[in-house]
């Protein structure tokens, strides 16, 4: 009978040939694409010995960063706050006192400057609202904690130390001046 | 077998004891407590994006069955770590608390994503803002989603506490109250 699409495929119901009676060689057919595959070069990322490369715009931690003189480029104008989306970051802002210009850019600074981590979704908005170039977000990953309290990052744990810079070369194509 | 140029992985270290010709000296709670951590059989109680991250860490590049998770089971009855990845809704969280009463002891839970451990982005009149406001949590692993690396981390930082818990400590009275704190007998 005429089939009724052009996609049947006929089913054969002709009896099977002694070798396909005898089941055993499809089986060691199949035995032979899983020992293949014990030959195989394994694709396992053995984490945390061994480490998968990241993409260079991969957003992860954050950080405060210096200028070249070692001053703190947040001058704690709120932007960041406003743009995030989970409402993650938070400031109090500060005056420069006379004998501190070494310490931070302009008149005006962050005292407290704290970021939950928990609730930030490390979306880039904060950094692309920066109008200092002050805070990015690098590609190191944030470990767990085992305490909510201790996810809320204050500025001792984000602003970058002088001796130890953060390379944040990778995601600066952006931007055209400044390191 | 493998023709893996990569060296052999490593067998993890060894609890603290008195080696001799034959025999290892240690106490009943170090063992137990490697045996635990080597075995944890987790809940994967995965809501949403989370839970993708979820099963890229089970997929083969990311091995979670390398560190002894190679029965994710979904019945609470079975399993020893509740993963709870993903937002969960405040409709959710009577589930999810009879899913956590329904496990054996021990048992550990470990919150992965902002969503689980504190609402995340979603501040809003429909959204659990943690699911510690329901359920004791262990650990938290942040991120938006978080990589497989962060909660292969995460499960790492559970069996530390597997490994270094104190075998009564499900007896005793403040665990007793924290599960009292929760309503949870």
């Amino acid at each position: 009978m005429k089939p009724l699409t052009n996609r049947s495929k006929t089913v054969s119901n002709k009896t099977m040939t002694l070798m396909e009676r005898l089941y055993l060689p499809a089986i060691v057919k199949g035995m032979a694409i899983t020992l293949r595959h014990f030959f195989k070069k394994k694709v396992t990322i053995r984490y945390p010995e061994e480490t998968r490369p990241f993409s260079p715009i991969y957003r992860g931690l954050h950080v405060l960063k210096r200028d070249d003189t070692g001053a703190e480029r947040c001058t704690a104008c709120g932007l960041c706050a406003i743009a995030c989306p989970a409402e993650a970051i938070t400031m109090d802002a500060a005056e420069r006192k006379p004998g501190e210009e070494r310490l931070y850019r302009e008149e005006k600074y962050a005292s407290t400057y704290e970021i939950n981590m928990l609730r930030c979704i490390f979306c880039g908005l904060c950094e692309e609202a920066c109008p200092k170039e002050a805070i990015f977000l690098t590609d190191r990953i944030l470990p767990s904690g085992t305490t909510r309290k201790s996810f809320i990052w204050g500025k001792d744990r984000l602003v970058e130390t002088e001796s130890n810079r953060i390379d944040i070369s990778k995601r600066h194509f952006y931007y055209k001046d400044e390191k | 077998m493998s023709q893996d140029s990569r060296p052999a992985p490593q067998i993890g270290p060894s609890p603290e004891g008195v080696d001799g010709q034959g025999f290892f000296l240690t106490t009943v709670e170090k063992a137990v407590g490697m045996a635990r951590k080597n075995s944890l059989w987790p809940l994967p109680f995965a809501t949403s994006c989370c839970g993708i991250e979820f099963m890229a860490t089970m997929g083969s590049h990311y091995d979670l069955a390398r560190f002894g998770s190679e029965r994710p089971s979904f019945s609470p009855r079975q399993a020893d770590l509740l993963m709870v990845m993903g937002t969960v809704a405040k409709k959710l969280g009577p589930v999810l608390k009879q899913v956590y009463e329904q496990m054996a002891e021990p048992r550990w839970v470990l919150a992965v994503g902002a969503c689980a451990s504190t609402g995340g982005i979603f501040d809003t009149y429909s959204v659990l803002q943690g699911i510690d406001k329901v359920i004791p949590v262990d650990v938290y692993v942040p991120g938006c989603p978080p990589r497989p690396e962060q909660i292969i981390d995460g499960l790492i930082k559970i069996q530390e506490l597997v490994q270094s818990e104190h075998l009564g400590r499900r007896n005793s009275p403040e665990y007793k109250a924290l599960l009292a704190s929760y309503g949870i007998e």
